[in-house]
């Protein structure tokens, strides 16, 4: 903490590291973007290439900025990552601020932000669950995949899970693409993980693990599965590992009819060979499998008697109705039981709202908004906009096109002028307990991680506290 | 698996040594050496070979051609659906082409074949010419928004004589975000 003796100088300190990189002037476009994933930087880099007297501020709640390309993209999949470098070429240009461990809701207000921009966008993602709402989700052993990931990656808000990876079946509830990051965290060979930037005390989890088997339960049939093909087939390749699909499962969808998209076609396609593939593969003595259920919705966790641990999942049996494209999974009546000692709920994420001024749709889970407009001088951009659904060209895309609806309203003159010509960082320097954080900042960390990484033969070694990361900053600023 | 994803590698990056050749740098290593090195540099992140078409993010599309030999006219059609013509080279990779050019382009995962963000389609005349997409374009491909039959991705195409007044139109932005044109129902 800041006392107050050393409390100008330090302050003095933190604005020469904020303005070094920044020549703010006072007739030109002011934006703010709250969120520092896909959906933030992207928009900043569209509205920064098209209008050259444009200035944009970047916010993030975690000192550290990126989002889920940090967070949310699996350790074994580095190339997804190497958005961040044009990323962070943009933080560090002239037009383009980072302004790290700021939360809009708890430390700062959409009242208190909005004065200093032409035009605030929102775009901090979706970063709560869905619940399935059935008895026992409260159990020891049932977990949110979303905390899971955010676990084996890093999030400080997740680095003490702790999950049990002591028995021998894990079932995951949902078949989209976090699922199957799961599964594969869950099988892939500790030889592959230990070269990734998979934090370490995961990696010591996954050591220690005996789960051989993974069943991803889904509550409609093959052709609604959410994952893609890339994920998929990566799946069917995985060292050491079998795929244990059903034909029957199958049955139903061998013979495809020739208008279906292609992506579902292929899916489709690749789904069913790997089902008849099942049984012809040599005996390799692969100790561990995974499979697909199919139309199975659960409807309890079941623990023993003695203890609070989730010993298996209650599924009803379904059926479905409708055409394919938009079939829906009605309960039959008919219960089986799968046992298992870990259960990860992989059914969405969620936004949530985080201001009293933010207007939130629950039922769907987004900001109302027409093309990324919401109300005069507010926008949003990615998962708060569209809904938790993804990736990162989609994002891209959707933050392109809020961008150009601003740019839209600034050549119309729709926007509203800031009542505060100050810099923001004035307010938040005067905030009890506030301590933003630049993208020199970051590059500090990023250094600390990097060195912690390469003895081990891993790219990083995360920082996975939020305390350790501000010491990181603090010692710095101290020495120099 | 190392093995057959060098292979499936090979042509695009052998391509590159090949350009380096035909123009004329100095390249200390043998090719093979030279791939190799590449490889193993990236190798120390993840066991897996990255498939980069690109060995040099940019570089060498940023050279003009030596000779009148190298000229390979291409026109992009951008996001506006304007025409600009521009000179690439032999050995030219379309998504660095573009960004010296300053079409409208993006490339997220910078050439690797990890996200789909350099989606283009290509002229009906010219896309037989093309090398086959392999089967993880293709898987990326399936996520582009408008997929056509003429559908690529700008990093995977190299440029060669053959190609020689190939047009590439830039999508226009949509709002499709399904991989497969799906609009939503409740269920």
């Amino acid at each position: 903490t800041m006392n107050s003796c050393n409390g100008i100088s330090a302050r003095l300190v933190l604005v020469r590291r904020f303005v070094s990189t920044c020549t703010r002037q006072n007739t030109s476009t002011r934006v703010g973007i709250v969120g520092s994933g896909p959906a933030g930087f992207y928009t900043a880099h569209h509205l920064i290439k098209h209008n050259s007297n444009l200035h944009v501020d970047i916010f993030d709640r975690l000192p550290i900025p990126f989002g889920l390309v940090r967070y949310g993209v699996a350790p074994d999949h580095p190339d997804v990552k190497n958005v961040i470098n044009q990323f962070s070429v943009l933080a560090e240009s002239e037009r383009c601020r980072f302004i790290g461990n700021v939360s809009l809701g708890k430390d700062i207000t959409l009242a208190q932000l909005q004065p200093f921009y032409h035009a605030l966008v929102l775009a901090y993602g979706a970063d709560d669950d869905t619940f399935l709402r059935v008895p026992g989700e409260d159990l020891d052993g049932v977990l949110s995949a979303r905390a899971f990931v955010g676990w084996y990656n890093g999030l400080p808000e997740h680095a003490h899970l702790n999950p049990d990876l002591s028995g021998d079946t894990a079932v995951i509830i949902g078949q989209g693409n976090v699922a199957i990051d799961v599964a594969r965290m869950l099988l892939t060979p500790i030889s592959i993980l230990e070269t990734t930037d998979i934090c370490e005390h995961a990696l010591e989890a996954f050591r220690k693990s005996s789960v051989r088997r993974v069943w991803l339960v889904g509550r409609r049939g093959p052709l609604q599965v959410a994952f893609t093909i890339k994920e998929f087939r990566e799946m069917t390749k995985l060292p050491e590992c079998l795929a244990v699909l059903d034909r029957a499962d199958f049955e139903g969808v061998r013979e495809l009819p020739a208008d279906m998209p292609r992506p579902r076609k292929r899916l489709t396609e690749l789904l069913v060979k790997t089902a008849d593939a099942v049984g012809s593969e040599p005996a390799t003595g692969s100790r561990k499998e995974w499979g697909l259920r199919f139309l199975r919705s659960p409807v309890a966790f079941l623990c023993d008697q003695q203890r609070r641990k989730v010993s298996g999942v209650k599924l009803e049996i379904n059926k479905l109705e409708g055409d394919p494209l938009s079939a829906r999974a009605v309960g039959t009546g008919h219960f089986e039981t799968l046992d298992c000692s870990l259960a990860l709920r992989s059914i969405g994420y969620k936004t949530k709202p985080v201001d009293k001024d933010v207007p939130f749709d629950p039922k769907g889970g987004i900001i109302p908004n027409l093309n990324g407009y919401v109300s005069t001088g507010l926008y949003c951009s990615g998962w708060v906009k569209t809904g938790p659904i993804g990736v990162i060209l989609s994002t891209m895309n959707d933050a392109f096109e809020t961008a150009d609806t601003i740019l839209n309203d600034l050549q119309h003159g729709n926007l509203p002028t800031p009542s505060d010509s100050g810099d923001v960082l004035e307010l938040l320097f005067t905030l009890p307990g506030l301590h933003p954080t630049s993208f020199s900042d970051w590059k500090l960390i990023d250094q600390v991680e990097q060195s912690h990484g390469r003895p081990k033969g891993k790219p990083r070694e995360k920082v996975t506290s939020l305390e350790m990361m501000m010491n990181i900053i603090r010692t710095h600023s101290a020495q120099n | 698996a190392l093995l057959s994803s060098v292979v499936r590698k090979a042509p695009i990056a052998l391509s590159h040594l090949l350009r380096r050749s035909v123009t004329g740098e100095p390249s200390a290593f043998s090719p093979i050496v030279s791939i190799a090195l590449r490889w193993s540099a990236k190798g120390t992140n993840n066991r897996r070979i990255h498939s980069e078409s690109c060995l040099h993010h940019g570089e060498y599309e940023w050279k003009d051609p030596k000779s009148p030999d190298e000229i390979v006219n291409v026109t992009f059609i951008d996001k506006d659906g304007q025409p600009r013509q521009v000179k690439g080279k032999v050995g030219d990779n379309i998504l660095y082409l573009a960004h010296r050019h300053r079409i409208e382009l993006e490339g997220a995962c910078e050439a690797s074949l990890a996200c789909t963000t350099c989606h283009v389609y290509v002229d009906g005349e010219h896309l037989s010419k093309l090398q086959n997409a392999t089967e993880e374009e293709e898987d990326l491909l399936d996520l582009a928004p408008c997929l056509a039959e003429n559908s690529r991705l700008g990093c995977q195409i190299i440029l060669t004589k053959e190609l020689e007044g190939i047009t590439l139109t830039v999508p226009k932005i949509t709002r499709n975000f399904y991989v497969d044109g799906h609009v939503p129902q409740p269920h």
